[in-house]
């Protein structure tokens, strides 16, 4: 885990609660992720998840632990890594174009115009969005369009960690399917590392190498580690045929619905760590090592 | 009436209400100085026979400002100018005080708005220095300044700041966290992030704040010129006021006017420029 690509070690958060105590987030959480990886952390609102991500994009600071980045410790906010908010965080009175070109031209200063401006449309290009569109202000574009735009400025930068805050939280249904192929699709092909909040299951088994699961806060901890079996590339309407699909996914149900609750609120000795659990659910494989959870799933 | 648009009609309603409000008070005039029949000597002494030296109509307004408007710009002597000399004196006076205000107002604001601690160290000065009369300034600022025309700037200064310097503090305070980290995420510096978010952010705030200060420097300007006198368009005014010409006062109250709106107009031209929607 020290040697991961970004390994957070420790990481602590605690507010006070006001009456002179203290309201522990999450303490000691520990965990790593490869390059190249697309991580997704699934668990219940009030959890640190987006604590854990504003600690990742240098927003804010932790109490205690360090997120090391390449073997560097992070601090303060970086252009290595790129932020994707859950309400687009557009800036309104710039064109679409313009919004991309803005994070372009802060990522690289010696580019000139016209490269910035080709490497932006190249990029908006790839989630979709081309002609009249890119001319747009915001306030013209769909929410769906909106996102996209925010997607391509976060990968035009091509930063070292991507992170994705609840992407598509405030999308409907029809518009998050199709711009969550659209992610795939710019993901794909580049060994962007990924880290992504999200509230969806579907989403995260299409999306994720690997899903992390957060237990309830206070003291929430990430619990597990769910390895996606599912080969790429995938697709939404193929994958629920996949004979891992409804194991995972059963998995996480159970997760969310019962265990988050129950592994909730345990307090960790001085100095222990809290490193995730790896669970690898493959039903393609015998099924000889099959767990005791999904058993008690399918009953 | 249909095949109008909403525009169309309130131009006729507009018309037709001032071509109403025009012949209501042409014809109360011109009732008031019919006075014929028999008098006594008594009052022909006394002068009742002539005709009162009442408001005039509007059609003698309406002469007066051919007059005037034809030739606005002759100056002869101290005591007659054009009416564009004058307004311009008034123009040259608002905009001096003004821009001085907008230097010192907007960054200032910027100060404010950025941090709590100056925001509650100068609050209490805002507070008290803001609901001063600007004309109450006037003589201590004639005594310091030992200057009618400086003052008369100091005067516009001082009623101008106040609103740019709320509106610009409340404005840059007000910038959605989210396009403050858009820009520390992409690593920007300290005035590259308050040139390209927090000021177009802030922009629409702001240009409400220097619409309202326009207006009002502009309501000021009025009363300090009657106070400081010389030239301008509140020293015509008075001074027309003191010739017993009422046609040009009432002229000039409508120059006042349309000067005004039309200062009003460019800051509205600048604040469609910077809005944005959500």
């Amino acid at each position: 885990m020290a040697n991961s690509f970004l390994s957070i070690e420790k990481l602590t958060q605690r507010y006070p609660d006001g009456k002179g105590g203290e309201f522990t987030v999450f303490e000691n959480a520990s965990f790593g992720i490869e390059k190249g990886e697309f991580v997704c952390i699934l668990g219940h609102s009030g959890c640190g998840k987006s604590t854990i991500m504003n600690i990742l994009a240098g927003l804010s600071e932790p109490t205690g632990g360090v997120v090391k980045m390449d073997g560097f410790a992070i601090s303060g906010p970086s252009l290595d890594r790129g932020v994707v908010f859950q309400n687009y965080s557009l800036l309104p009175w710039l064109t679409a174009l313009k919004n991309v070109t803005f994070g372009v031209a802060a990522r690289f200063p010696d580019w000139s115009k016209q490269q910035i401006e080709d490497h932006s449309i190249a990029f908006l290009d790839k989630v979709g969005l081309s002609g009249d569109a890119i001319h747009r202000k915001p306030s013209q574009l769909s929410g769906g369009m909106r996102q996209r735009v925010s997607i391509a400025r976060a990968f035009a930068n091509q930063p070292k960690l991507l992170l994705l805050d609840e992407p598509f939280g405030a999308l409907d249904a029809l518009t998050r399917g199709t711009i969550q192929e659209e992610l795939l699709k710019v993901w794909s092909g580049t060994d962007q590392t990924v880290f992504m909040i999200t509230h969806d299951i579907d989403e995260a088994i299409l999306l994720a190498d690997r899903i992390l699961l957060m237990t309830n806060g206070p003291l929430a901890r990430v619990a597990e580690s769910v390895e996606i079996t599912i080969p790429r590339p995938r697709v939404r309407t193929d994958i629920v045929e996949h004979p891992n699909y409804y194991a995972i996914r059963n998995h996480l149900v159970q997760f969310l619905g019962k265990r988050s609750a129950e592994l909730a609120g345990q307090t960790s000795e001085e100095g222990e760590t809290h490193s995730p659990e790896t669970v690898r659910i493959d039903k393609t494989q015998d099924a000889v090592d099959e767990q005791p959870i999904l058993q008690a799933v399918k009953t | 009436m249909e095949l109008l648009s909403e525009n169309k009609r309130a131009a006729i309603w507009s018309i037709a209400l001032l071509f109403v409000g025009l012949f209501v008070w042409e014809i109360s005039i011109s009732a008031q100085t019919i006075n014929t029949g028999e008098l006594t000597e008594y009052e022909l002494l006394t002068g009742a026979g002539t005709a009162k030296a009442g408001v005039p109509p509007p059609s003698e307004v309406a002469v007066k400002a051919w007059q005037e408007l034809s030739n606005p710009f002759y100056d002869a002597g101290p005591n007659d100018k054009g009416i564009g000399i004058q307004i311009g004196y008034s123009i040259y006076r608002v905009l001096t005080g003004y821009f001085l205000a907008a230097i010192i107002a907007i960054p200032l604001g910027f100060l404010i708005g950025m941090s709590s601690v100056a925001y509650k160290a100068l609050n209490p000065f805002i507070q008290v220095l803001r609901p001063i009369s600007p004309l109450a300034w006037m003589p201590l600022a004639l005594f310091i300044i030992q200057d009618s025309e400086a003052s008369a700037i100091f005067v516009i200064f001082i009623c101008s700041i106040w609103p740019m310097l709320l509106n610009t503090a409340f404005g840059v305070a007000g910038v959605r966290i989210d396009w403050v980290n858009v820009a520390r995420t992409h690593e920007l510096g300290a005035f590259k992030t308050a040139f390209t978010v927090v000021l177009p952010a802030a922009a629409p705030t702001i240009v409400t704040g220097m619409r309202i200060s326009i207006g009002i420097a502009w309501l000021v300007i009025v009363a300090a010129e009657m106070l400081v006198g010389g030239t301008g368009i509140g020293y015509y005014v008075w001074n027309e006021w003191n010739n017993l010409d009422l046609t040009s006062v009432i002229f000039s109250i409508l120059m006042i006017g349309v000067v005004g709106m039309l200062l009003d107009a460019a800051f509205g031209l600048l604040q469609r420029r910077v809005a944005y929607v959500e």
